[in-house]
């Protein structure tokens, strides 16, 4: 039998931290990509932005985000437009609550494809406090390229602390 | 092992194509996954599931939406389908993915439910919940949108998982 989600790397932040998060040499044999990620920064904030980029890309990105904290909700094109890299995944900062760390997905369907490559961002900050954000994203990044690197590195050059992790699932079609 | 995480169905279309449908759905899976991408462009309007062909006014559809610029939710009961994606006017440069998730679709004695997130870019994400009024076990899965043809080159797949 086929087998149809499988985890392609994993990565446990030891102590230290680390400013990102990579995964590279992702072979093209699936049909879809799946992160999922538990992560908290070092910055010093209760919530921080991840900045997401693929194939080293510093252009191209799209984004488009709805988000609620607790008491309201809004949308927003992040960065007025910005192309650069997409950067509204949440995180949690160095000043919500000790131990908790905030999680995520990030689903990227025809990864390989020579289409324009859509991606889906779901992330939520924990905090024992009365704001904390669940976050919607859109994203798309121009380019046909396959896609063959991920990374994920923390905002305003921070650092993942320990225990952040985060896996690269691979999804394949083959019935 | 036991493979928790099957590949059922997948469709991509060689061609514009008004729906597609995933028919003969056996029932040994616990929960259903459906993963949809189109084609850029190709839609101009709501996308929709029926299941077991059922075009009656069995379906409610809760949505969460954001345009880039607000945020809102809206609520349609007596509805002719699930709906999953609220992508209005799509530019050429993107694409509309979602992924749909179908709880315990095979059991006869609950109404279904199933939770989607859908993005496009250019125009919004949304986050949906849709019920379906029928305890029949779902069989049956089109997909099609509220007008107009899906693109060649759009691209659908039925995941099954299994709680063992």
């Amino acid at each position: 039998m086929a087998l149809t989600y499988q985890a392609i790397a994993t990565t446990t932040v030891g102590s230290g931290g680390a400013a990102n998060i990579e995964f590279t040499s992702i072979p093209g044999t699936y049909t879809d990509l799946y992160i999922l990620y538990s992560l908290r920064s070092n910055n010093a904030s209760v919530f921080d932005n991840i900045i997401f980029t693929v194939n080293n890309s510093t252009s191209t990105y799209n984004e488009r985000l709805l988000y609620g904290d607790g008491s309201s909700a809004a949308s927003a094109i992040p960065g007025g437009g910005r192309t650069s890299n997409i950067q509204f995944l949440y995180t949690n900062g160095a000043n919500a609550t000790s131990n908790t760390f905030a999680n995520g997905s990030i689903y990227i369907p025809n990864y390989a494809g020579s289409t324009y490559k859509s991606i889906s961002f779901d992330s939520v900050t924990e905090n024992n406090a009365t704001s904390a954000i669940a976050a919607l994203n859109a994203g798309i990044w121009s380019t046909t390229s396959a896609i063959t690197s991920i990374k994920l590195t923390g905002n305003n050059s921070t650092n993942f602390v320990q225990h952040s992790t985060a896996t690269l699932y691979g999804i394949k079609n083959t019935v | 092992m036991t493979a928790t995480y099957d590949c059922i169905a997948t469709t991509t279309l060689g061609s514009a194509q008004s729906n597609v449908t995933f028919s003969s759905i056996s029932g040994s899976f616990t929960d259903l996954v459906l993963v949809v991408f189109i084609a850029s462009n190709s839609i101009n309007d709501d996308m929709f599931l029926q299941y077991n062909s059922d075009t009656g006014s069995n379906y409610s559809n809760t949505t969460l939406r954001g345009n880039g610029t607000t945020a809102s939710s809206t609520r349609t009961s007596n509805a002719t389908g699930a709906r999953f994606s609220d992508q209005s006017s799509p530019t050429t440069s993107s694409s509309n993915i979602a992924i749909i998730n179908i709880m315990n679709y095979a059991n006869t004695t609950t109404y279904k439910t199933n939770i989607s997130r859908s993005n496009n870019a250019s125009t919004g994400i949304d986050a949906m919940v849709t019920l379906w009024r029928n305890t029949a076990a779902i069989t049956s899965v089109k997909v099609f949108p509220a007008s107009g043809n899906m693109a060649s080159g759009s691209t659908f797949t039925l995941y099954g998982i299994k709680a063992e």
